[in-house]
């Protein structure tokens, strides 16, 4: 309740000092437009938005979704076999040297101007957080646990999925937490290479038309819609991984 | 259970060329409660380490066996300081843990009797954190117990309890491991004095037989003779440099 409080009352606070600004300065509207204007503007272009947002939500959904399941999977493979560990581990500590804003172009090229070219980028640029943070955790294995398997004559797969995997649920969950702020990121980004939909391709479209007011509801939206899957992610995580 | 062997270990330990223990001989004789005292840091657990097959940090010059000449592994069961349960389970996972790494179905029900056994039965369905301290060690135990080795390794595992609850888990395991071939790295004199057939002086100097109170184990805390030997195997501590 009192962070409730604490969180409207800074939200606020931002929102009046952001009217004062404008209105201090008598900044024009397709410089700085107020809260009041681009409230407004949510509010009337609801429909137009919405649509966007949705096709945006899929694309961040999806993205999440495979480059969590993806990063899983490689996470123990990475974990079961040192073989996979020195032969991938070179290469995805190389991957990340290639920046995945420059991969942008080349994945609207490869997968068209669609759906899949965002679910990509947001795939690639969740895939090495998760992957990292798994991996970390499930090579941090309790020793004490390890042995008490060892001295029970474990089968080391069943050590893996039994208490490796299991032990090591609270770093994929610190990964996903991450994921979720970084998926938006991906799939805004691969919208502003090229696509016809979402809330990245109506604030590119505004932007040209000089409707800022526009483009300021479209990236509250775009926020409201992270913290929310941020949220979601984080209550998710609490109650099957953290206690 | 097949037949308990008696315990063998002899040499010497190093980690990384720092001398740990040795030379040493430790003898366990089959079907007894051989407990090892000692002060910390003199290689004890160690010593059970080495008994279980662990230790791959341990350079070890020397020799581990069972009495019956066949090999230990398959035969030993462990039961550390830490309680070692998974948080994720509930007790009765727990304890047949050991069958499902194994790739075999678990005992439930052979799980209810040995949880009855050591009084859990109320709690099979509770997760560790839901345990007092006591609780989480007799679930260790029971743990330990379906295990069903012939040999049964502690390593300190009572430490931790408040004075009650120690003496009681004392009692417990005394009399759920009887039988079995038991090596119990302990710090206590008080505890080796109740629990010892034989007791094993282990110091940086070697290791010694202390004779033990013929009195059957556990021994009362409060009889004199317990207390008498309790009070002669501190002395021997403090005496030991």
């Amino acid at each position: 309740m009192r962070r409730t409080v604490h969180i409207t009352g800074v939200a606020l606070v931002s929102l009046l000092a952001w009217q004062a600004g404008v209105t201090l300065a008598d900044l024009p509207r397709f410089i700085l437009p107020g809260p009041d204007l681009v409230f407004v503007t949510l509010w009337t272009s609801r429909a137009l938005i919405a649509e966007h947002a949705l096709v945006t939500a899929a694309e961040v959904l999806l993205g999440l979704g495979l480059g969590a399941a993806l990063g899983f999977a490689s996470a123990i493979l990475l974990a079961a076999s040192p073989l996979a560990r020195s032969v991938l581990r070179p290469m995805l500590v190389f991957s990340q040297a290639v920046p995945v804003f420059a991969l942008a172009p080349i994945l609207t090229l490869w997968l068209g101007y669609g759906l899949w070219s965002k679910v990509a980028m947001a795939l690639l640029i969740i895939y090495f957080p998760v992957t990292s943070a798994f991996f970390d955790a499930l090579m941090r294995t309790p020793p004490g646990w390890l042995e008490l398997a060892r001295v029970m004559n474990a089968l080391p797969g069943r050590t893996l999925w039994r208490i490796r995997v299991p032990a090591a649920m609270p770093g994929f969950a610190s990964g996903l937490r991450l994921a979720a702020v970084y998926a938006p990121i991906g799939a805004i980004i691969g919208e502003w290479v090229g696509a016809s939909q979402g809330l990245g391709y109506l604030m590119l479209l505004a932007n040209g038309r000089a409707k800022i007011d526009l483009m300021f509801a479209a990236l509250i939206v775009l926020a409201v819609l992270t913290l929310l899957l941020h949220a979601a992610v984080d209550v998710v995580c609490r109650r099957l991984w953290d206690g | 259970m097949t037949a308990p062997p008696a315990l063998h270990l002899s040499g010497r330990a190093t980690i990384d060329g720092a001398p740990i223990f040795g030379p040493i001989s430790i003898d366990a004789p089959p079907g007894e409660w051989t407990c090892l005292l000692g002060p910390s840091g003199v290689g004890k657990s160690t010593v059970l380490r080495l008994l279980a097959g662990l230790g791959d940090e341990v350079a070890f010059d020397g020799k581990v066996a069972a009495g019956d000449g066949a090999p230990l592994g398959g035969r030993v069961a462990l039961m550390a300081q830490a309680d070692l349960l998974m948080p994720w389970l509930d007790v009765t996972a727990n304890v047949t843990l050991g069958a499902r790494l194994r790739g075999m179905a678990p005992q439930r029900g052979r799980a209810s009797e040995v949880l009855g056994r050591v009084g859990l039965a109320d709690h099979a369905a509770k997760r560790p954190h839901a345990l007092s301290g006591g609780q989480r060690q007799r679930a260790a135990l029971a743990r330990t117990l379906i295990e069903d080795r012939p040999v049964v390794l502690l390593d300190e595992p009572f430490s931790a309890l408040d004075a009650r609850s120690r003496a009681l888990m004392q009692d417990l395991a005394a009399e759920v491991l009887a039988g079995r071939t038991v090596l119990h790295v302990t710090h206590d004199a008080a505890e080796a004095a109740r629990l010892g057939h034989n007791v094993l002086l282990m110091t940086s100097g070697g290791v010694s037989c202390v004779t033990s109170p013929a009195a059957p184990t556990p021994r009362l805390y409060d009889a004199p003779e317990t207390l008498g030997f309790q009070g002669r195997l501190l002395r021997l501590l403090m005496e030991a440099r």
